[in-house]
């Protein structure tokens, strides 16, 4: 159930980018986007009442392996946020650079490009 | 010795140590770049005919990273690098003329190029996607290196559509994951054979693929591509077409379809369905295009059709058209691409309309460009000429003959369009034709002509490469792909 609950928020995103016609609200749409899948890969690895995945001495193997919340999600979301911040940099700058150039932040008002 | 990890390590590093280094000194980056570009390429010509296994770290292949060299990953390594020697050496006259700092252009080239060698080699799907966004984000920032007005546009579209295709890669490399346990790529292929087939499987598959599409610009999802391609620098631009589209799109796709979800009937009609639509669509929009460089960007993806069909028709023989037109395509859209910058930088304009006669002052570029338009439109004996038989033969023995048909209307709509461009720029003249910046112009310099004559060598004399078939130089490509998925998984974890 709650992973459609996040599909549902990829979904928005989706919609965000596909229609607004102002920059900032693309790139808003962009990192929902980013965001539902980061959650979607944290919520792979969760397990109720779980605990942190770090083997201790004296744990007892089979009952760990029970227990402990899977840890190779944790560190992809951790990748993935790394990258998005590049990315989201990368566009911020782009969408001040064409303020700078149009004085606007409307799409539909960038048509410089055609054929 | 193990070489596969300098492929990702030596760009990177120099990537960073250029700008270390390089502030006060101004040559630096030229020949920093140029060395490391030339290093890479020796070092993928040494991959020939070997194949094997990197683990990283020695952690065996379902838990820790693996790289995998096989015959389809060296085919890509000496593309990339060939192609991104040419672009560096073009390099050092061109952007030194026409744009400012160096040290950032040569910084996130050796990304790109790194990002690529990662994502070739790499036999994980999260290292892939990792690797993947390295790639692309340089390239978004060299798309808008200009940063005018245009570019910006082009950059800021380029990182919306190619954005929205990471996103639905990670979810379908997420879903992957979460069914089958595993990233690896043979293993989870091993395993979505195991168990039995889910809705879930399916739906990340059509994300994957389509994510990695919009990647290879097929047509559908090609909006991006005419935009990026003719606003980024010109050595950018061969980059981009000759090798970006293929590296991330064709490569992955190819992998994912045959060595991951395994090849049927559904995927064949998909694949020539999508490569005939990009195939005809492309030539149709190439031909109304008066802008040189735009014109050179709507053909990438028609000849990305030819590519996509002659690996959807799925017999050995096709298999190998596929790869041998991804090959040329490769050397003669970055040959193009490099003759329109030398073009650009003599004349100052992109426009086919304002240039006229060019024949007589530009002998070596306007004879480069010929070889490479009668090669992209398949006169023989040049290379594109062969690909493009083979494709059609391939398309006959496979029963299809109505993707032969369609085949050949695509070569002829091709010719047409690069008549146009030989007419109007090289050997006649163009409507706005200007007798008095005419006469100014001059053969561009030494260094921006040695990688057009290299690539035009090449173009010619490639075609022997087809020597043998199916079990010629090419033999052990096909034979990845034709393999299918058990050959792979067996390679890959040593069972």
């Amino acid at each position: 159930m709650i992973y459609y609950l996040c599909f549902v928020i990829f979904l928005i995103g989706l919609y965000g980018v596909c229609c607004k016609k102002n920059i900032v609200k693309i790139i808003l749409g962009l990192w929902i986007m980013e965001y539902s899948v980061n959650l979607f890969l944290i919520l792979l690895g969760y397990r109720k009442n779980g605990i942190a995945p770090i083997l201790r001495e004296g744990d007892n193997i089979v009952e760990f392996a029970q227990k402990a919340v899977d840890p190779l999600p944790q560190a992809m979301v951790l990748t993935s946020i790394v990258i998005g911040l590049g990315v989201l940099a990368l566009m911020v700058t782009v969408a001040i650079r064409l303020y700078q150039r149009y004085g606007t932040f409307d799409i539909t008002e960038m048509r410089k490009l055609k054929g | 010795m193990n070489i596969l990890p300098l492929f990702i390590g030596i760009p990177f590093g120099v990537a960073f140590f250029i700008p270390m280094v390089s502030r006060k000194v101004k040559w630096v980056p030229d020949v920093l770049g140029n060395i490391t570009t030339f290093t890479l390429l020796l070092l993928s010509l040494m991959t020939l005919n070997q194949e094997f296994v990197y683990h990283i770290g020695g952690w065996k292949a379902p838990i820790g990273i693996v790289f995998v060299l096989d015959g389809l990953s060296c085919l890509l390594l000496i593309i990339i690098n060939l192609i991104g020697f040419m672009a560096t050496l073009f390099s050092i006259d061109y952007i030194e003329k026409r744009y400012t700092s160096k040290l950032r252009y040569y910084s996130l080239f050796l990304l790109m190029i790194g990002g690529m060698n990662g994502t070739v080699l790499s036999g994980d799907l999260f290292n892939l996607f990792v690797f993947m966004e390295i790639a692309s984000i340089a390239s978004y920032a060299l798309v808008g290196f200009g940063c005018e007005a245009r570019e910006l546009e082009a950059s800021f579209k380029y990182l919306v559509m190619g954005n929205v295709a990471s996103l639905f890669v990670l979810y379908g490399v997420a879903l992957l994951y979460g069914k089958t346990g595993s990233l690896n790529i043979a293993d989870v292929a091993r395993i979505i054979r195991e168990i039995p087939y889910d809705n879930l499987i399916g739906f990340a598959s059509v994300l994957l693929i389509g994510g990695y599409m919009v990647k290879a610009a097929l047509v559908p999802f090609h909006a991006w591509l005419p935009d990026a391609h003719p606003s980024a620098p010109a050595p950018i631009s061969a980059m981009l077409s000759g090798v970006v589209i293929k590296a991330l799109g064709i490569y992955v796709i190819t992998r994912l379809i045959f060595n991951l979800f395994g090849f049927n009937s559904i995927t064949s009609n998909l694949l020539i369905y999508i490569g005939i639509i990009s195939m005809i669509s492309g030539v149709c929009l190439a031909i109304l295009q008066s802008d040189f460089k735009r014109l050179l960007a709507y053909h990438s993806i028609s000849q990305m059709g030819y590519v996509v069909v002659g690996l959807g028709l799925g017999n050995g023989l096709g298999i190998l058209g596929g790869i041998f037109h991804l090959f040329n395509h490769s050397l003669f859209k970055s040959l193009l691409f490099l003759d329109s910058g030398a073009i650009e930088y003599e004349t100052g304009t992109r426009d086919l309309n304002k240039m006229g006669l060019l024949y007589k002052k530009m002998p070596v570029t306007s004879f480069s460009t010929l070889i490479g338009s009668l090669s992209i439109s398949g006169i023989p004996p040049l290379n594109g000429f062969w690909s493009k038989l083979i494709i059609i033969l391939a398309a006959i023995k496979a029963g299809r003959p109505i993707v032969a048909l369609w085949a050949v209307i695509g070569s002829i709509l091709t010719l047409s369009s690069f008549t146009k461009v030989c007419r109007y720029a090289l050997y006649g003249k163009g409507e706005k034709f200007d007798e008095e910046k005419f006469k100014n112009y001059k053969e561009v310099g030494n260094l921006m002509i040695v990688p057009l004559i290299v690539l035009s060598i090449l173009c010619i004399f490639t075609g022997l490469l087809l020597i043998g078939g199916e079990n010629g130089i090419l033999g052990p490509v096909v034979d990845v792909i034709n393999g299918g998925v058990l050959q792979y998984i067996n390679k890959v974890l040593e069972i």
